[in-house]
């Protein structure tokens, strides 16, 4: 940009200095934060239908007692990728999305800090997640060791597809790490005069948070596929008993990647609920440094507890007691924010737009899952729930209406900035009682199964546990089919919403608020002023 | 079709009531078990679940009560509080010390499960795709035990009886009354060998022993199920314990150790074609067809096909190789180990003469004796 072209654009104000390129060379080539966003989230609502599709697949299986519709092999295929595409294709991109579309404009920064990283980003993903669904054509099949992928099950006796798997867990990896540095650099460099630390919005907080996560263990997760992958080809046992290896050594390099990990995922939904809580009730957050600081701890202790994923595998008594220690205190300022939440709710004055029900049923649900998480911490009660149903309960209570309904209240929340346009109140509410409604159908019964006995990632299952199957297929399926009326209202409110204004929420607070709707492509080329 | 509406209005209820005779009939809690662990672990599960109720009747209800009271819709008006170092130091606290008081029993529990020392009875489980290995130390018992249930009630041509899927076709006998040591490991993947009445969980590993142990109160048949994604047939290797009292066990014991002789002395006898393949198919039929498929299909290319193979059609000597040996870093097995030398020699010769393949070899177990010899 010459010295000139910066000189008009102070005078004819930053906006209109020039829209995006034409056609298809403005996605490839984009730096542009907003782009790049909305890209991210596309790309992650076709992942959640892609997962969501073999979840469903899943799900039709276990409709009934025996095998009907598809072969053992192909359920463990299913299971591993649904698991996959869901962490790392829907979860995790629609937040980087979210990120690159609010945290410039929340700290009031013109773009993110490195917006050609930003590009090359995105643009691994479909890549990487193309490799990877790739391997369901090939001879052998996708991979099939759960999206745990266990050695030596995914090395020894894996599929020969292995090999992509390792080259998409690479490729997500480096994408992700280039996001977090992102994130991370914008952050610290870019906010607006007057923005210090302790007056950034709680989800500038928790993203930031989340990215140093994401830098420390994303390496540990390409080690250990790297590690795989040497075992696989090049003749190392590091995972093979025969070879002087230890299979065991796999479950803590993958846990302690694994267990930040969870956080990466229900962080930045903490952020976006601690931002449109305080909106609809009217009243200032609770406890804002308390906040910070319960997100900070959960942070740390997140490294410390990675072995509570492996009570069942003969650590010593000492290991034992120490993790299950360990993992009981996050309870504490897991505890500390919910607390805040409602504390900020109490005595507000309340409204129930889209955004607020898939908050309040995101505190009230994510606390349910957090209540199994800490029955899970007890090591010895763990030894019984342990790879039951009643795990694969408590991980959906906090990731489906956990990080998901949070990814849906800030889509409710901000698309009116970022279209210009309001959805539909009244399919937003059907669409959040059907979510809720069916997604509840669909896990709490798993509860049950798994204290009875049901052992998970299995395709068949014995008589007793008929009856809850069938009701959490019917669940699931509402679940899954209510999730197209999200795409047909998001796409009705780009269409042909009615205006937004600049405000859209009556008491919504923050520096993207006072910029018009729709957020021009350039914003804040001249920094505010925060006060 | 009232008794079916019931039942489904039952089911949606569940949640709410939690009564202990409806969870015996769908089972919807934790079993209390037949052990005093599995009691221990019973009484925590339940007060850690309490707990969580107490502590969510009142963060809900102070949450309900605001969405009910606190509406704008009602008139409400909002507070602009926004911190209080009293109350939020208090809900610091209050949690500790719950925790800490939930995990002084956790902890004492766990000791008690990790103290395997003293045992009567001692059994190495050695988990393997897709089966239980089960060996009574010291007294020369050793056996495998396999999923029963046959295939036409999974693929739906038959009616599932009652304990479809969990059912075997050697259970594991104990004594009951007798601190049983189990020595758990694993042949080739992770495995997790799990009673949820014994509340005995522990991951069967290659390449290592891990030890758990049980003192069974009451005599009964135990069922549980592998719970480590092992593979393709992870849901098919259930685990049943039939606890028995002292003097069955013993007469058991005495019983597998005189089958194990016979069975011995089969390796001197001869048999005509005929009589090997139906001993072959049923060997083959338990040990081979997961992979191998009952009509030698296989699944390429994880597991080949037998029919018309070249190890199949081709030397003696090479097929006895693979099927005792095992093809290393495959999920093909060292079989030598596993069967009997008649039960090899049968099998082998089941393959070579089974789906087309007539070679008219008949393998015999002075074969496999010459082989393993060498
Ligand atoms: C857990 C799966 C599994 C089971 C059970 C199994 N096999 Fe195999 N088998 C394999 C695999 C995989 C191979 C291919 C090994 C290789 O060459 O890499 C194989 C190869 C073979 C071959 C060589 C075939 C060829 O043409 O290369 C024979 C013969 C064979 N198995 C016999 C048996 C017999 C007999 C049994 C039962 C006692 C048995 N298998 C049970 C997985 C299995
Ligand atoms: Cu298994």
């Amino acid at each position: 940009m010459s010295a000139t072209a910066e000189t008009a654009i102070e005078n004819t104000h930053s906006d209109e200095h020039h829209g995006p390129a034409k056609g298809i060379a403005r996605w490839l080539f984009t730096t542009n934060h907003k782009d790049i966003g909305s890209m991210y989230l596309w790309f992650s609502f076709i992942m959640f239908l892609l997962g969501g599709c073999m979840a469903l697949t899943i799900r039709a299986e276990l409709f009934q007692p025996g095998l009907q519709l598809i072969e053992p092999e192909f359920f463990n295929q299913m299971t591993t990728l649904h698991g996959l595409i869901m962490v790392f294709g829907a979860v995790m991109p629609a937040f980087v999305g979210l990120a690159n579309w609010m945290i410039p404009l929340m700290v009031g920064a013109p773009d993110m800090a490195l917006p050609r990283m930003n590009n090359w980003s995105f643009w691994i993903l479909p890549f990487a997640f193309s490799l990877l669904v790739s391997t369901l054509f090939m001879e052998g099949g996708a991979p099939n060791f759960g999206w745990t992928f266990y050695a030596p099950l995914s090395t020894t006796y894996a599929p020969d597809t292995v090999t992509y798997f390792i080259f998409g867990v690479h490729m997500m990896g480096i994408s992700s790490i280039m996001g977090a540095i992102n994130v991370i650099a914008t952050i610290l460099n870019m906010r607006a005069p007057g923005m210090t630390l302790m007056k950034m919005p709680l989800f500038v907080w928790t993203w930031l948070i989340t990215a140093f996560l994401l830098i420390a263990v994303m390496p540990v997760l390409a080690g250990v596929v790297t590690m795989m992958l040497m075992d696989v080809h090049f003749g190392t046992s590091f995972f093979n008993a025969a070879g002087g290896g230890d299979p065991v050594l796999f479950q803590h390099i993958f846990w302690f990647f694994g267990h930040p990990e969870v956080y990466i995922m229900i962080l930045p939904a903490f952020g976006v609920v601690s931002q449109i809580i305080p909106t609809f009730s009217r009243k200032p957050l609770f406890g804002y440094h308390s906040m910070v600081y319960a997100v900070g701890s959960i942070a740390i202790l997140s490294f410390i507890v990675w072995a509570h994923h492996m009570f069942t595998v003969g650590m010593p008594l000492f290991g034992e007691l120490f993790f299950m220690y360990a993992t009981m205190l996050i309870a504490v300022p897991t505890g500390v924010k919910v607390f805040n939440w409602i504390a900020t709710m109490f005595r507000g004055s309340l409204t129930f737009e889209t955004p607020m029900l898939f908050s309040i049923a995101f505190v009230v649900l994510f606390t349910i899952g957090g209540f199994s998480g800490l029955m899970l911490a007890i090591a010895p009660s763990d030894f019984q729930y342990h790879d039951t149903y009643f795990v694969v309960a408590h991980f959906h209570y906090v990731l489906v209406p956990g990080a998901i309904f949070g990814i849906f209240a800030a889509v409710y929340y901000w698309l009116p900035k970022w279209c210009g346009r309001m959805y539909s109140e009244a399919l937003g509410k059907w669409h959040f009682w059907l979510s809720f409604v069916g997604m509840n159908l669909a896990f709490f019964p798993m509860h049950f199964l798994g204290l009875a006995g049901m052992p998970r990632r299995i395709p068949d299952y014995a008589l007793q546990f008929a009856d809850f199957n069938q009701i959490s297929t019917v669940g699931a399926f509402m679940f899954g089919s209510t999730q197209l009326l999200f795409l047909y209202l998001v796409i009705k409110a780009i269409r042909s919403g009615e205006p937004a204004t600049d405000q859209v929420w009556e008491s919504a607070e923050g520096l993207e608020w006072t910029i018009p709707s729709p957020a021009p492509y350039h914003t804040f080329s001249t920094p505010p002023e925060v006060k | 079709m009232r008794a079916r509406l019931l039942h489904w209005a039952l089911i949606l209820l569940l949640p709410a009531i939690h009564a202990a005779d409806v969870s015996a009939e769908y089972g919807l809690n934790m079993p209390r078990g037949v052990t005093d662990v599995s009691h221990s672990v019973y009484d925590l599960h339940m007060t850690i679940f309490w707990i969580c109720v107490a502590i969510g009747v009142v963060v809900f209800g102070v949450m309900f009560y605001s969405i009910f009271k606190h509406r704008k819709s009602k008139g409400a008006v909002a507070a602009q509080f926004h911190e209080s170092t009293t109350v939020e130091v208090l809900w610091t606290i209050v949690p500790v010390i719950i925790l800490v008081a939930m995990a002084w029993p956790a902890t004492k529990t766990l000791i008690e499960m990790y103290d395997t020392a003293d045992s009567e009875v001692d059994i190495k489980v050695t988990g393997y795709q897709w089966k239980w290995r089960y060996e009574y130390l010291g007294t020369g018992v050793d056996f495998f035990s396999n999923l029963s249930t046959p295939k036409d009630e999974i693929y739906n041509a038959k009616e599932k009886n009652e304990n479809y899927l969990l059912e075997v076709d050697n259970e594991l006998v104990v004594p009951i009354n007798k601190k049983i040591r189990f020595l758990i490991t694993a042949n080739d993947v992770i495995h997790s060998w799990w009673v949820p009445d014994f509340a005995v969980k522990k991951d069967a590993i290659p390449g290592f022993i891990n030890e758990s142990w049980t003192r069974i109160n009451e005599p009964g048949i135990y069922r549980g199920q592998c719970t480590e994604l092992c593979g393709k047939d992870h849901g098919f290797m259930p685990i049943v314990v039939r606890a028995v009292e002292e003097d069955e066990y013993q007469s058991w014991i005495i019983a597998k150790q005189e089958e194990a002789k016979a069975e011995a002395a089969l390796a001197k006898l001869t048999f005509t074609l005929e009589e090997q393949m139906v001993r072959g198919e049923e060997v083959y039929n338990t040990n081979c067809a997961a992979c191998h498929q009952a009509n030698g299909a296989g699944i390429p290319p994880a597991f080949p096909a037998l029919k018309a193979s070249a190890i199949a059609l081709g030397p003696v000597d090479k097929h006895i190789e693979v099927v005792v040996n095992g093809v290393a870093g495959s999920a093909m097995q060292a079989y030598g180990g596993q069967l009997s030398d008649v039960d090899m020699a049968a099998v082998i010769t089941y393959e070579r003469n089974a789906w087309g393949n007539d070679t008219g070899d008949n393998v015999s177990a002075k074969d496999i004796v010459e082989f393993k010899k060498k």
